[in-house]
């Protein structure tokens, strides 16, 4: 068992280095410096320069990278990397049910499954610091987190029922070209699991776990953090097996690997 | 085969005997008390409570509760995005006995959007079940307690916003009734109060959201019991019967507001203050904190309609804190007899009555900094005043009322003109030509008001442009 995981994961790095680094639907995310949500060894959060998806991966993507790599098919994954509901959805190994659009960004899939289709595309998961990096821009500034409208348009999407239905590229694109980070479905990152909420949550704000720069709960005067709470909150949550009808992902590249 | 029947059923009597026996016991520890076989919980939504545990012994008690997201109305018009336990606010009714060891097992939609756990005041662990059942959409946790103390308590969601997943109608209660349970009544009900926060005043229709800055400053718009403004009147109202004996569990799942509920036209017999130990008798209202719960019985004497409020007052009659407890029966004119006569009663003679007035004018609080106020104040003066005689664009009304649009009476005098504001006028004028007799009263508007009318005027409709001023009005008042 061990070894035939072994050797269809060097399958798939041997595939990967045949490919070319896809650049095609991905934008230059220039880095900077900024205070998340949560500062994890210091406050401040340096990101690099890094390219990102424009969109979420779609379904159609997905059916390609199963017909691909038949071993992410539904009926041959392995239960150690996604659990029961991975592409639960789905008619078939490679078909899914009529009524449903390809358009339609892909959930019901795990971490690791998320994680192997970025690195069998030379790409990876983007990392929470970059995804709330990038999250933070409206529609034409970078950081738009104190603006009331921006987090009411993200706490609408909580009120919203059903949006995973949706096709991609129906949100506004925001200041960095890219579509779909808030209103459409979670996404995966890299690190979801290194933030600090546990299932007691009112227990982390008393941690020197650099909650808040220290320890508070949400304060008035930053709604910022308590549309961004849900998010850590979702990660807090998850583990990389889950596969969920509301949480789909997208990819991202270092810019070192585009040569 | 014929002579063991009889033995197995002897047999089976003792068995039952000493079951019995152990009824009435009372365990000083009620982490001692032993569990026998399992029970599936019925759980009940509000305003109803499942049967009570009676005399039955302590039981592996398996809860299954279901978490949903979903769009519901907190009053006519108004949508609302519940998130709910069992899909009723406040949540399912779980009823336990002392020794219970409760199985439960929390699940989530996976339509849901968000992760969600339970703490229930019941619990003595680590965040009262909470860390053992923060979950996911579309997946479940089961973690097990055992109840080791009688009372009614709390139960809420306490994810991260906690406050909004309480806001949103993640609470409810959980009996543990003692040891051969609750004196038995004729009527039992659930009632939870709870605050809410929309975006949208009070009323304001369509779908609102959740208003945390409001939540914050704990500006409710909304206090309403089970969830939803009238989900206790009307057709939806509890009922009894004169001479029921009634028992209320009534919670407060917050998140931020103290009630003090109060049943119109009831005395308590009996509270069990704070869902404790503690009676307290004869009680009009009684406190009931946030994430906090009492039980209060009452015996219905007479027929009626009894309505339940938070008696913060303007709660109940504004914001929704209102129930009501139809009792059907016979009157029981004892003890209350109802309207017996009617009378007049004149303490002051029969004389007509006067409001009392005031020759008091209230200036102006604030004053016209600018030629553009004046105008602005005016023009509002002039609508409130003058226009219902001298008309929107100053034409008067023809043989009844003098134009002020393009008047040579107007434009001749100022001081005149203030004169006809403050002292008022009466006999024949001419104006433009046109003879007019009637009577315009003295207005009783302050110096500022009538300076800013007059300047409004005399900058309206072609007339002479003059500015009139508050000195200039003093000056004609002090003649």
């Amino acid at each position: 068992m061990k070894t035939k995981v072994f050797s269809l994961l060097l399958l798939c790095l041997m595939v990967q280095s045949l490919m070319i680094g896809q650049t095609k639907d991905m934008v230059l995310i220039e880095g900077s410096r900024y205070i998340p949500l949560y500062g994890r060894d210091s406050t401040v959060v340096e990101v690099n320069d890094f390219k990102m998806d424009i969109y979420p991966v779609t379904t159609a993507e997905y059916i390609e990278f199963v017909e691909k790599y038949p071993k992410w098919s539904k009926s041959k994954v392995i239960s150690l990397f996604a659990d029961e509901s991975y592409l639960v959805n789905w008619k078939t190994d490679l078909k899914v049910k009529d009524s449903m659009s390809t358009k339609r960004p892909i959930t019901y899939v795990s971490w690791f499954a998320a994680k192997a289709y970025c690195e069998c595309q030379n790409k990876r998961l983007p990392t929470v610091d970059e995804w709330e990096y990038v999250a933070m821009a409206d529609e034409t500034t970078k950081d738009a987190r104190v603006k009331p409208e921006y987090n009411q348009q993200i706490l609408a999407w909580y009120e919203a029922p059903r949006t995973e239905e949706n096709s991609i590229g129906k949100t506004k694109k925001n200041a960095w070209g890219v579509y779909d980070l808030h209103g459409l479905v979670w996404e995966w990152t890299l690190d979801f699991n290194s933030v600090l909420i546990t299932g007691e949550s009112r227990k982390d704000v008393d941690k020197d776990s650099n909650l808040f720069c220290g320890s508070a709960a949400v304060n008035a005067t930053d709604l910022m953090n308590y549309a961004a709470f849900m998010r850590y909150a979702i990660r807090g949550s998850l583990k990389a097996r889950y596969s969920m009808k509301n949480l789909g992902f997208r990819c991202v590249q270092d810019i070192k690997e585009q040569q | 085969m014929k002579t063991l029947k009889p033995i197995i059923l002897s047999l089976a009597l003792i068995m039952l005997s000493c079951g019995d026996s152990e009824k009435t016991e009372q365990h000083s520890d009620t982490a001692e008390i032993p569990v026998s076989r399992e029970m599936i919980a019925e759980l009940t939504s509000p305003p109803n409570v499942p049967t009570p545990v009676g005399r039955r012994k302590a039981k592996k008690l398996i809860v299954n509760m279901e978490i949903l997201e979903e769009e519901g109305e907190l009053t006519d018009g108004v949508k609302y995005v519940y998130w709910t336990f069992g899909g009723s606010v406040p949540g399912s009714f779980i009823r336990t006995r002392v020794g219970d060891e409760v199985e439960f097992t929390l699940s989530n939609h996976p339509d849901n959007k968000l992760p969600h756990n339970i703490d229930l005041h019941a619990v003595s662990g680590p965040g009262g079940g909470a860390e053992s059942s923060f979950v996911a959409p579309g997946h479940e946790k089961t973690f097990s307690f055992k109840t080791l103390n009688p009372g009614l308590y709390v139960y809420h969601c306490a994810t991260a916003p906690v406050g909004m997943h309480i806001a949103n109608g993640m609470y409810g209660l959980i009996l543990v009734e003692p040891e051969g349970g609750l004196p038995q009544v004729d009527k039992e009900y659930y009632i939870m109060q709870g605050d809410f926060y929309t975006k949208g005043k009070n009323g304001e229709r369509g779908l609102q959201p959740f208003d945390m800055q409001k939540a914050v400053d704990e500006n409710a718009d909304y206090v309403v019991f089970n969830g939803s403004v009238g989900a206790l009147t009307g057709d939806n109202a509890i009922t009894a019967k004169v001479g029921e004996t009634v028992r209320l569990y009534v919670g407060n799942g917050g998140p931020n507001l103290v009630s003090s509920f109060h049943v119109i036209g009831e005395i308590f017999d009996k509270v069990h203050v704070e869902g404790g130990d503690l009676i307290n008798e004869n009680v009009q209202t009684t406190l009931i904190p946030a994430g906090g719960a009492a039980i209060v019985e009452f015996k219905v004497d007479v027929p009626g309609t009894f309505i339940l409020v938070d008696h913060s007052i303007f709660r109940a009659f504004n914001k929704g804190a209102l129930g009501m407890l139809k009792v059907e029966g016979e009157e029981q004119k004892k003890i209350y007899s109802g309207e017996i006569r009617e009378g007049i009663y004149l303490p002051e003679g029969p004389g007509i009555q006067n409001m009392p007035t005031t020759n008091e004018i209230v200036e102006s609080e604030i004053p016209a900094k600018s030629f553009e106020e004046q105008m602005e104040f005016g023009k509002q003066i002039y609508m409130q005043t003058c226009f219902a005689c001298h008309q929107a664009e100053g034409q008067g009304i023809p043989n009844a009322f003098p134009p002020l649009a393009n008047s040579d009476y107007l434009n001749a005098d100022v001081d005149r003109a203030i004169g006809v504001v403050v002292n008022g006028l009466s006999g024949e004028i001419t104006v433009n030509g046109e003879k007019y007799n009637s009577v315009m009263t003295k207005q009783m508007i302050s110096s500022d008001d009538v300076a800013n009318v007059l300047t409004y005027v005399y900058n309206s409709w072609g007339n002479s442009k003059k500015v009139v001023t508050k000195k200039m009005v003093d000056d004609v008042k002090k003649k």
